[in-house]
């Protein structure tokens, strides 16, 4: 054996340094000790979190990776470790988070006899991620992780599992890490055509009642700027995705609000009123889109998209433009002439004071005595600093935090939202915060979602990560009892909750806690979390029974949403 | 509905046909027959799948099948735009020979390729109407065992995958 040779457990590490992860959320377990042993020793050079669950390790791995625009690294063991990182593989390939998850595997001869914590993880995630590979041999160790974070963060990105036996950990080989820059059946980069923007920009020309409408891609394309730029020269109002909010500062004065069974009354209602449609790095969810057969039937579609499958997926577009939309804005905006659209903008405004008078006037400045998680949120806009992250869970709070919080900076939004994972918000919060720990990391949560990763106050205990946690505690399931009001006859199947004492459970875990329950107190408790220096436990106890509108129910078509 | 046979140029990885085949699962589309071999150049590999569904259906199938890293590309093709065949194996008890089977062969081009002291096999290429109207006839004269195989297929277009592969 050479000198030169070191462990596969080594190379693992190593690549990780040669890709310059800073951060790794993990758990230890027996098929993936070599690697955790080596971690020992480079300790100096990349940071390994301790999660108390292996769900908890790939959230946060997402939140890491959503705020920074880095790839997040998850490590895990065989078995039950492999897969618990499953609901995350799924939620960041349905959000496109690049993700690399290395888990270790039973050694190559004991494939398939069940071994003692074997799973077929390769299997089992393949839909779930990207890509993934299994490595049975120390050689193919570093090849492997160089692929994976490229794939990870290449053209649309996503979560890569690469899955590596313990002998392949335990062997000797060389480490001459070679970084991928490309390979032949993967194709990052599509030109922009030159005859499409042609085409889109007479279209624009010609139209009286332009809309645009933003999505993540933007965010992941780092196009915010050349989006602005767009908007500045055509003087289209544009609305957002629930991830895309940020990518355009809210105080923009074409902003005109957000899209969806729960965002604004105008961006929803209008969409089948504009006359040219130009979507930006979204994809048309149907929670945007409602029934589709009465989706901006009207309206000639432009779709700004990287990822080719997306084109005609749920919409049927006039003009695909395919390509990174950082390059296609910019070339539109060179096309287009320079517009406003006063009458057009003034026909949201107009929709939007309707929808303040009669929603977010009960939402953010209630009569009634129960506190409203509107009002919670309200409040924290004045004090929140302009690029506080906003890290929600799954349902009521999380449709309302996001209605109501001011965005004003790029990568500000944090949420699951194309798979709706309850439970995602607290871990994704903590690693939020470990990219920064001098910036605002604000999680809002509900009492339903708290409880399916609260072990992760551990983690923040120990992290010391000063995350500011908003517990909006209304004892129920909202969202599901909300739909049971509504579409099940108030038969409230299973949705009230039995809480703990979450400020005795804050205690326990030396967090510093507060627990508001009249509006009096609110002020000043989100005042005294956002000045503390460290992490806060601040619990909101919120009107039992109240609902989020507006509102496009299920099979609604986008003009049928409602604001009661 | 109608049938398309869809190529798959891929690099010969583990894992592939199972990443591809997920994708019609997901959607609760069945395939209607498979093969995967070599293909004229080598690590890489060739899948047909024969389908039958609309052609929205189709072409989002497609579009999935190539988002698939290791896919280099992949195309589909309705019925006349290909050139294709199937090949069927029939094993028939030699106590059922007869004169009237011999003919049966005869007119259906079918071959005799295998004779065993207890049965015959007999075998025909051609496309499935051809193999299922012997199977029909050959029901009546009892047959031990049938098989088909997927369609082995070629695209007319004059379009080469070179191309795809740099």
């Amino acid at each position: 054996m050479k000198d030169s040779m070191i462990r596969g457990a080594d190379i693992v590490v190593r690549s990780l340094i040669a890709e310059q992860a800073e951060i790794i959320f993990g758990y230890p377990g027996g098929a993936i000790m070599p690697v955790y042993d080596a971690l020992y020793d480079y300790h100096e050079q990349i940071k390994h979190v301790l999660t108390r669950h292996e769900q908890g390790a790939i959230h946060a791995a997402q939140g890491y990776a959503r705020v920074s625009g880095k790839v997040g690294v998850c490590l895990a063991t065989s078995g039950p470790g492999a897969t618990n990182l499953i609901t995350g593989l799924a939620d960041a390939q349905i959000d496109s988070t690049p993700l690399v998850c290395i888990t270790g595997q039973v050694a190559a001869h004991l494939l398939g006899t069940d071994a003692f914590q074997e799973t077929d993880v390769v299997g089992i995630s393949m839909p779930g991620t990207k890509w993934n590979i299994q490595v049975r041999r120390v050689e193919d160790i570093a090849p492997a992780i160089a692929k994976g974070f490229y794939i990870a963060r290449s053209g649309r990105p996503g979560p890569v599992l690469i899955d590596i036996t313990k002998n392949a950990q335990v062997d000797f080989g060389e480490f001459n890490y070679a970084p991928c820059q490309s390979f032949r059946s993967y194709k990052t980069h599509i030109p922009v055509e030159k005859s499409a923007i042609q085409e889109a920009a007479e279209l624009i020309n010609k139209a009286e009642r332009p809309y645009l409408l933003f999505g993540q891609g933007v965010v992941l394309g780092k196009a915010e700027t050349e989006l602005k730029f767009f908007l500045d020269k055509s003087g289209i109002p544009a609305a957002s995705t629930l991830l895309g909010s940020g990518a355009l500062s809210q105080d923009y004065p074409n902003y005109v609000g957000k899209l969806g069974m729960h965002g604004n009354y105008a961006p929803n209602l209008l969409t089948n009123q504009c006359d040219v449609l130009i979507a930006v790095g979204m994809r048309f969810d149907d929670r945007v889109t409602g029934d589709l057969k009465r989706y901006a039937k009207q309206a000639k579609i432009i779709h700004l998209e990287l990822d080719p499958s997306e084109i005609n997926k749920n919409v049927k577009s006039h003009i695909p433009i395919l390509g990174d939309c950082k390059e296609s804005l910019s070339m539109l905006t060179e096309a287009i002439e320079a517009k406003t659209h006063p009458k057009w903008l003034s026909k949201f405004r107009e929709l939007e004071q309707m929808e303040k008078d009669a929603v977010m006037q009960h939402d953010i400045a209630p009569t009634k005595v129960g506190l409203t998680m509107g009002e919670v949120i309200n409040q924290i806009n004045q004090y929140k600093a302009d690029d506080a992250v906003l890290v929600t869970d799954v349902g009521q709070h999380q449709m309302i935090a996001w209605r109501y919080f001011n965005y004003k900076k790029t990568r500000t939004q944090v949420t699951s939202g194309g798979l709706g994972t309850m439970g995602f918000a607290l871990p994704a919060a903590l690693g939020a915060q470990l990219y920064d720990y001098s910036r605002q990391v604000i999680c809002v949560v509900g009492d339903g979602g708290i409880q399916m990763t609260i072990q992760e106050l551990g983690t923040i205990m120990q992290t010391k990560a000063p995350v500011k946690i908003v517990l909006l505690n209304n004892n129920y399931l909202g969202m599901v009892r909300q739909w049971q009001q509504m579409f099940f006859d108030k038969r409230y199947s299973f949705t009230e909750l039995d809480n703990p004492d979450f400020i005795k459970i804050a205690e326990a875990y030396n967090i510093r806690s507060q627990k508001v329950t009249d509006r009096g107190d609110l002020t000043e408790a989100i005042e005294d979390m956002l000045i503390h220096d460290g992490p806060f436990f601040l619990e909101v106890v919120v009107e039992k029974e109240d609902n989020v509108f507006p509102m496009i129910a299920t099979g609604c078509s986008v003009e049928e949403v409602r604001l009661s | 509905m109608k049938r398309y046979t869809i190529f798959v140029i891929t690099e010969n990885f583990i894992g592939i046909l199972n990443r591809i085949t997920i994708i019609f699962t997901r959607r609760g589309i069945n395939i209607d027959a498979l093969t995967a071999s070599e293909s004229r150049l080598d690590g890489i590999h060739r899948i047909t799948i024969e389908v039958t569904a609309s052609e929205e259906t189709v072409i989002q199938l497609v579009n999935q099948i190539e988002k698939i890293i290791d896919v280099i590309k992949a195309f589909h093709h309705q019925d006349d735009a290909v050139v294709y065949q199937e090949i069927a194996l029939y094993k028939i008890p030699v106590s059922r020979l007869d004169g009237g089977l011999e003919k049966i062969i005869r007119q259906h081009n079918a071959k005799i390729i295998a004779a065993e002291p207890e049965f015959v096999v007999l075998e025909l290429t051609g496309h499935k109407e051809q193999t299922q109207e012997l199977l029909e006839i050959l029901k009546g004269y009892g047959l031990l065992e049938f098989a088909r195989s997927g369609r082995v297929a070629v695209a007319k277009r004059m379009l080469t995958i070179d191309s795809y592969v740099k």
